[in-house]
């Protein structure tokens, strides 16, 4: 069971608990505002984009090729981006704080 | 509408799919106030589609995993869903609309998101076959899947060589089916590609084991014992198991019609998403709109433009002053082979292809020229050539043919 921590951009933090999925899904599945996936889930629209906390960013890992790419489309994007359809729940993440970038 | 406050106005969106339900959300997030009711004929909560001929198909997984909001968020936000109902007509002087139960209900606004459906050609036999789909909904979905399942040889004819009846084909094969397309253009994928694509994407699905067969026109459908047969006019028959149409969809446009909106291939919007009255807009699939980018009128059948037009309308229906001006992007998976396409191509006069594969993977792209304007990208495998070519062409940008044609320099330079 891994909990993660959205923080949303009007400030509201939501923490969800998941075993598996992607970190996407775990956000619509708790409405966690500004996070649409509207691609559902294949890394082909950019719109589940979240800043990765600092002390998180190493438990998170790196960006892959397609989605540093895809980022790219995005204005909002630093080095701690990450597109959350991306992340699997795993328990490595459990504990991480993801910031939404929109 | 009062300028003051939406406080007790009423909203009916017709339509539950991409269009409805972001813009149910969208509304909220823009400040309308009043009653917001979403109304789709299917029963199950509001699904992401795209899923459906590829990962939802190929896996167990329920609906739970591709629901395009949580149920609970509906709830937050105070919009109302009413599935499993159909709306059977719109009274737009008396602004109501009527339900197949004989009710009726009120609105000051109505938006018809009512998308397509598909297209079932009146082939001879077609009514007596037993297990004949097309690939929309989450029912056609259980249906194909349970058919499939259920077959011993698992024989899949697909009718039609267009994205879903390709993605289907992918998707069964996975499965372990054994799939025949069928396309009745000279190649796949015609009406929506260069040939140069079409022939990537023919060889892509040969290699896997999928059987393709161009320029044959189905016309007969025949139910045996445990098997039926597809009939082409040049002689040929294929026994199935499950036989999937996918040859188009047909705009769901009855309901603007019978209320006397302007239609022409599509409900006829202007670029705040209003149709010919003032209280009825349109958005998503269903709509002809004008391209600004393009500068001409279309229509899209894409989830970009649905949710895009989504956000145009809950802008308009709270009193700002948007304007549609996105630019159409798309996608399809296929194996191993992701395709993100930016742009329209038609029209163009020239192709440039650039060819960045390794041994073990595709990697490509194809840039469509008319003169010197970048119109469309369509990259296999590639999202750097989908984000430069979105910001290519969004900024209308000259581009250097030269570096674009040499896979040994940075895409980024034409940037």
């Amino acid at each position: 069971m891994a909990k993660i921590t959205f923080i949303t951009k009007d400030d509201n933090t939501i923490v969800c608990e998941a075993d598996s999925g992607s970190v996407m899904e775990l956000a619509v599945q708790n409405g966690v505002k500004g996070i649409d996936g509207d691609c559902g889930g294949v890394c082909s629209c950019a719109t589940c984009h979240v800043h990765v906390a600092p002390d998180s960013v190493e438990r998170v890992g790196e960006a892959g090729e397609i989605e540093k790419d895809m980022l790219e489309l995005d204005d909002e994007a630093n080095e701690r981006s990450r597109l959350c359809c991306q992340l699997e729940v795993s328990d490595e993440l459990d504990g991480i704080v993801l910031h939404v970038a929109h | 509408m009062t300028e003051q406050s939406t406080g007790n106005d009423v909203c009916i969106i017709i339509g539950a799919s991409h269009g409805g339900v972001n813009l149910a959300f969208a509304l909220r997030k823009e400040g309308w106030e009043g009653e917001i009711h979403l109304i789709d004929q299917d029963p199950n909560p509001p699904y992401h589609r795209p899923p459906l001929s590829k990962a939802h198909l190929t896996t167990d997984d329920g609906l739970e995993k591709i629901l395009l909001k949580a149920p609970k968020a509906y709830e937050d936000n105070n919009i109302q869903l009413h599935l499993g109902h159909t709306v059977t007509a719109i009274d737009h002087v008396h602004q109501q609309i009527n339900l197949e139960d004989g009710s009726s209900k009120k609105y000051d606004k109505l938006v018809l998101a009512v998308g397509a459906r598909p297209i079932i050609p009146p082939i001879k036999g077609i009514d007596d076959v037993q297990h004949l789909y097309p690939m929309r909904t989450a029912d056609d979905v259980n249906k194909i899947r349970s058919a499939f399942k259920q077959s011993t040889e698992k024989r899949v004819v697909i009718i039609g060589g267009g994205y879903i009846g390709l993605e289907t084909a992918a998707s069964l094969k996975k499965l372990g089916g054994e799939v025949t397309v069928l396309e009745r253009e000279e190649r796949i994928l015609a009406r929506v590609t260069a040939p140069v694509m079409s022939e990537f994407f023919h060889k892509l699905h040969t290699d896997n084991g999928v059987d393709i067969h161009t320029g044959k026109n189905v016309v007969e459908l025949r139910q045996n014992t445990n098997r039926q047969e597809v009939v082409c006019s040049d002689g040929t028959v294929y026994p199935a198991d499950v036989i999937v149409m996918g040859v188009g969809i047909r705009v769901n446009q009855e309901l603007a019609e019978e209320a006397g909106l302007k239609i022409d291939n599509g409900i006829n919007v202007n670029e705040q998403c209003k149709t010919s009255d003032n209280n009825i807009y349109a958005i998503g699939d269903c709509t002809y709109h004008y391209n600004n980018h393009y500068d001409r009128w279309l229509r899209l059948e894409s989830v970009q433009n649905a949710v895009d037009q989504a956000k145009i309308a809950a802008q308009a229906l709270t009193e700002k002053n948007p304007k549609y001006d996105a630019l159409p992007w798309f996608w399809s998976d296929q194996y191993d082979v992701k395709l993100l396409m930016v742009g329209l191509s038609d029209g163009y006069d020239e192709i440039l292809k650039r060819d960045e594969s390794t041994d073990d993977q595709h990697k490509f792209s194809t840039w469509y020229f008319k003169g010197e304007q970048l119109l469309a990208v369509d990259a296999v495998n590639n999202a750097k050539a989908y984000v430069v070519g979105t910001k290519l062409i969004g900024a209308k940008k000259p581009v250097n043919k030269q570096v674009l044609s040499d896979p040994e320099q940075d895409l980024k330079a034409l940037l």
